[in-house]
């Protein structure tokens, strides 16, 4: 009995032990193996793929359409093989979203802004007028500003009337009286335009002097041009915000008429895209630089007196060269006298003494 | 109402401009401006398709969405029109389509452009029916007659196919059933063999 049972435990013993190290061996292997499964599934599931791409030329060929590819079109013309343009889209949500609402609330808000400014705190005033003048512009730079500045707001409001008259003026006018009104702007415009840009070029040009940053401009900028604070800081025959005004209009400008260029000469050949892409940044550059002109127009007037004499008659106060342009008054000073009236001296002084 | 559509079934197209010529005279329309054009892709390679396209009367029209003047309007039977009275020739609406349907008489320096002419689905404009000012800019009115587009009624192979959209797409509907199963399985490579 106990010589079977020692022998019989053994023999149990054994074959357990076997079943167990073979288990393991199985259960190992197919730890191993099962995951494989996936490759295979990942690569059956290939092969359809490319069986059901072999199987529908036709959604290459869809694709393609969608994709703007240019076929073959017995018509004539530009772009006349592309079936489908998708920028169009791009530009219509561009053009008649942001473009038209934040440029709105840009240029109403920029207006606004300043009629708060100038309820609440009211422009600078002069506050000490001499009775003695000097020269700041002379009749050239006079014609030119007046010349370029009547030709910008004919082109700004003739331009904003394609942009907004929808929303604005054909509640107004009707949509054939805003349509007649369209019909006359548009080549107004279009026409315009070059006037202006030579205009913007000379100003450009001839004002780049007075517009080249000075160490005192980060004073100015730091004061925050004294607007809030009533306070002068130093400046030139250009303060630092008119320097960025220039600045601005150089950049702007420059967008506008490039963009123009464009839009204004479809027979040069010029494609759909450029067209989007000139509409949107034509657009944006008008928006700021009008944006802008409404504060040049402000300050210029109602919120610095004494301004607009400067660019009526040429002639400004010397006391409101001293409060607003010290700097340069000084050197006016030091290269002739003030005067009471005549145009013998002032800037050009330097140049007749 | 009927919702009026256009479709081209590339399966059918050969290519014939039967459609551009057909619209070109019905309507009088001048030369340089296409109101209809059969693109080919792939040309000349064994497969290549062929689409006529010309307005499509999208229900959200982008040109209609960019004109300054408002001067597209939609008739009660889904078709985009226009309104050359008021139209300026800004292009914007030649911008914004996405297949290339409005046209400009003219293209010049300056941005002149004249009135912009495109497909009228033959159902002229704001004048009155088939009166002398409205054939003279917009062309025949077919619509009103109670005819169909003039590029469709021609269309030698029935490719194009222009009505009520529903009707428009049971015809579409029912070819497809007939020709079952994938593309491949008929057409070119079933008439004459692969190698052909």
């Amino acid at each position: 009995m106990s010589e079977s049972q020692a022998r019989g435990k053994p023999a149990k013993l054994s074959r357990r032990v076997k079943a167990m190290l073979w288990s393991m061996l199985v259960i190992a292997v197919g730890a191993m193996v099962a995951p494989l499964a996936g490759y295979v599934y990942a690569a059956s599931a290939q092969a359809q793929e490319q069986k059901a791409e072999e199987a529908n030329p036709r959604a290459e060929y869809w694709r393609e359409v969608r994709q703007g590819t240019a076929g073959y079109t017995a018509v004539t013309g530009q772009e006349t093989g592309v079936l489908v343009q998708s920028g169009g889209q791009v530009w219509r949500e561009v053009r008649n979203g942001p473009v038209t609402t934040l440029g709105a609330i840009m240029v109403v808000g920029m207006i606004v802004a300043l009629v708060v400014f100038q309820v609440t705190k009211g422009g600078a005033k002069l506050e000490h007028r001499t009775g003695r003048t000097v020269l700041r512009w002379p009749m050239f730079d006079r014609v030119l500003h007046w010349y370029t500045a009547i030709l910008f707001i004919i082109l700004a409001i003739t331009g904003l009337s394609l942009l907004w008259g929808r929303y604005a003026l054909i509640p107004i006018m009707g949509a054939e009286g805003f349509a007649a009104w369209a019909n006359f702007a548009k080549p107004v415009h279009d026409y315009l335009a070059l006037f202006f840009t030579a205009g913007l070029v000379v100003m450009v040009v001839k004002w780049f002097k007075h517009n080249v940053f000075e160490a005192q401009d980060r004073q100015w900028f730091k004061q925050l041009g004294g607007f809030f604070d009533g306070s002068h800081p130093p400046a030139g025959f250009c303060n630092a915000g008119e320097k960025a005004y220039y600045w601005l209009l150089v950049v702007g400008g420059f967008a506008i008429v490039a963009s123009g260029f464009f839009l204004l000469f479809p027979n040069l050949g010029f494609e759909r895209e450029a067209m989007q892409i000139a509409n949107v940044v034509h657009g944006i550059g008008s928006l700021v630089v009008i944006t802008a002109v409404c504060a040049h127009i402000y300050l210029g007037t109602l919120g610095s007196e004494g301004a607009l004499e400067g660019m009526v008659s040429g002639e400004v106060d010397e006391g409101w060269a001293k409060q607003h342009h010290n700097l340069w008054l000084d050197e006016v000073k030091k290269h002739g006298q003030a005067h009471g009236e005549g145009e013998s001296s002032g800037r050009s002084a330097p140049a007749s003494a | 109402m009927a919702r009026m559509k256009f479709l081209c079934d590339s399966e059918r197209c050969i290519e014939c401009n039967g459609c551009v010529t057909a619209c070109k005279n019905e309507h009088d329309v001048p030369w340089g401006v296409n109101r209809r054009r059969v693109v080919t892709l792939e040309d000349g390679v064994p497969g290549e398709k062929s689409i006529s396209v010309a307005c499509m009367h999208c229900t959200d029209a982008p040109c209609s969405a960019v004109c300054p003047v408002d001067c597209f309007y939609t008739t009660d039977d889904g078709i985009v029109l226009h309104d050359k009275d008021l139209c300026i020739g800004c292009g914007y609406c030649f911008y914004a389509c996405p297949f290339g349907a409005p046209q400009y008489p003219q293209k010049e320096a300056f941005g002149v452009r004249g009135k912009m002419d495109k497909c009228t689905f033959c159902a002229g404009g704001p004048p009155a029916d088939n009166s002398e000012q409205e054939i003279e800019k917009y062309g025949r009115n077919r619509i009103a007659e109670g005819k169909l587009p003039l590029c469709a009624e021609m269309c030698s192979t029935k490719a194009l196919l222009a009505g009520d959209g529903d009707m428009v797409a049971d015809i579409y509907r029912e070819r497809i059933m007939k020709r079952g199963t994938r593309p491949q399985s008929w057409g070119w490579e079933k008439a004459y063999q692969e190698d052909v």
